[in-house]
């Protein structure tokens, strides 16, 4: 969009409801900086309180803010508006995609997180029982391959942008989803885990990494620009040879 | 063996049949190819196939890869638009794709035994 004139304002059509209701339309005046999360937060502040929605940062650090933008998952609050508005001055804002909404553009985190959980997400230190904090520093040299791995998909911010993003998600609700399992992916490459072989066995199967179709629209939509697909085709390719060669106890 | 076991299994046999049918649909085009060269007769093909051990082993192998990689494809479509999902049902393709299997096999037979 180009610098908006004076005066000119956005035609902003928002989700208002639960599973059921409708979109309703609030006049905005268009800034030359602003983003999604700030367009949000002033017809709440100046239009219409009522409105439900998530954020806390506003920097792009806590996977908060997340929302269907014209028709696709974003992080609003490094979304400029510019980007997104069209020529028409339209803007079109749902909750995100594959996840139960609690009212308007806030969406029940829960079953991304037990998923996360369930693909065994926690870190369980090898030489400290009970998560306990070991005694010593590990040293893990960062240009180790495991290492590298566990580096290339640490920066998640749990946003839930690639989960809303994933057809399978969509098709088969059992699916762990793309950040669960490159969470569990980081966990397998790090050399201080000892929980490996258990969530090896947790990301296993069709509600896991072999439901994958490797279409990477959550490599290409994650605002981290991180890569699942390709976490999950490491895990693939790990229990191909630990299943081949009777590794996996 | 756990359920995700089994599907594992499924996944691997799906990923081996496919390198096996990339081999032996090129190896089979190319002889299609080399075949209708001196025109298609019965005769020629029998004297090609008959009592030959290699390319019943050939045949064989590739319509079990075949069989086998087409019903794990179409378990995992069911799976995802039908909600075809299950022990039962894994068990009914798996069926499907030996059958299929078989009657691939069962005509190599019959042209290598001819
Ligand atoms: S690559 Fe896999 S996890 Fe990522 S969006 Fe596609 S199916 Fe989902
Ligand atoms: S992988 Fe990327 S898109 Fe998915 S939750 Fe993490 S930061 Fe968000
Ligand atoms: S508000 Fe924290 S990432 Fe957007």
């Amino acid at each position: 969009m180009p610098t908006p004139e004076r005066g000119a304002t956005l035609e902003v059509s928002i989700w208002r409801g639960g599973a059921e209701g409708a979109m309703r339309t609030y006049q905005v005046p268009a800034r030359e900086n602003q983003t999604v999360l700030d367009i949000v937060t002033y017809i709440q502040r100046e239009l219409d309180p009522s409105l439900a929605y998530r954020f806390a940062c506003r920097v792009g650090m806590c996977g908060s803010c997340a929302m269907t933008v014209n028709g696709r998952a974003r992080w609003t609050c490094r979304t400029h508006a510019s980007r997104v508005v069209g020529p028409d001055g339209k803007l079109e804002l749902r909750p995100l995609a594959n996840l139960p909404v609690i009212r308007d553009l806030a969406t029940d985190m829960a079953p991304f997180f037990d998923k996360w959980a369930k693909a065994g997400g926690r870190f369980q230190p090898k030489d400290a029982k009970d998560g306990a904090v070991p005694e010593e520093f590990a040293v893990v040299p960062p240009t180790s391959k495991q290492r590298r791995e566990a580096d290339a998909g640490i920066e998640c911010i749990g946003c839930g942008v690639c989960y809303a993003s994933c057809d399978v998600v969509a098709w088969n609700p059992d699916y762990l989803g793309p950040a669960a399992l490159n969470r569990a992916w980081t966990l397998v490459n790090d050399v201080r885990d000892g929980a490996r072989a258990e969530r090896m066995e947790a990301v296993a199967g069709d509600a896991g990494c072999h439901s994958c179709h490797s279409t990477q629209s959550c490599t290409e939509r994650c605002p981290k620009q991180l890569d699942p697909s390709a976490s999950i085709a490491g895990l693939k390719r790990k229990l191909f040879w630990d299943t081949l060669l009777g590794r996996r106890g | 063996m756990s359920a995700a076991r089994g599907q594992v299994h499924l996944w691997i046999v799906q990923r081996v049949t496919a390198m096996l049918l990339a081999v032996a649909v090129t190896v089979h085009l190319v002889t299609i190819l080399l075949a209708v060269r001196g025109g298609l007769s019965a005769a020629e093909l029998l004297g090609r196939l008959q009592g030959n051990a290699a390319w019943l082993c050939f045949y064989a192998v590739f319509a079990l890869a075949a069989g086998l990689h087409g019903a794990i494809g179409l378990r995992n479509i069911a799976g995802e638009s039908l909600g075809w999902r299950g022990r039962g049902f894994d068990l009914a393709w798996l069926g499907i794709g030996l059958l299929t299997a078989l009657f691939g096999i069962r005509a190599a037979w019959g042209l290598y035994a001819a």
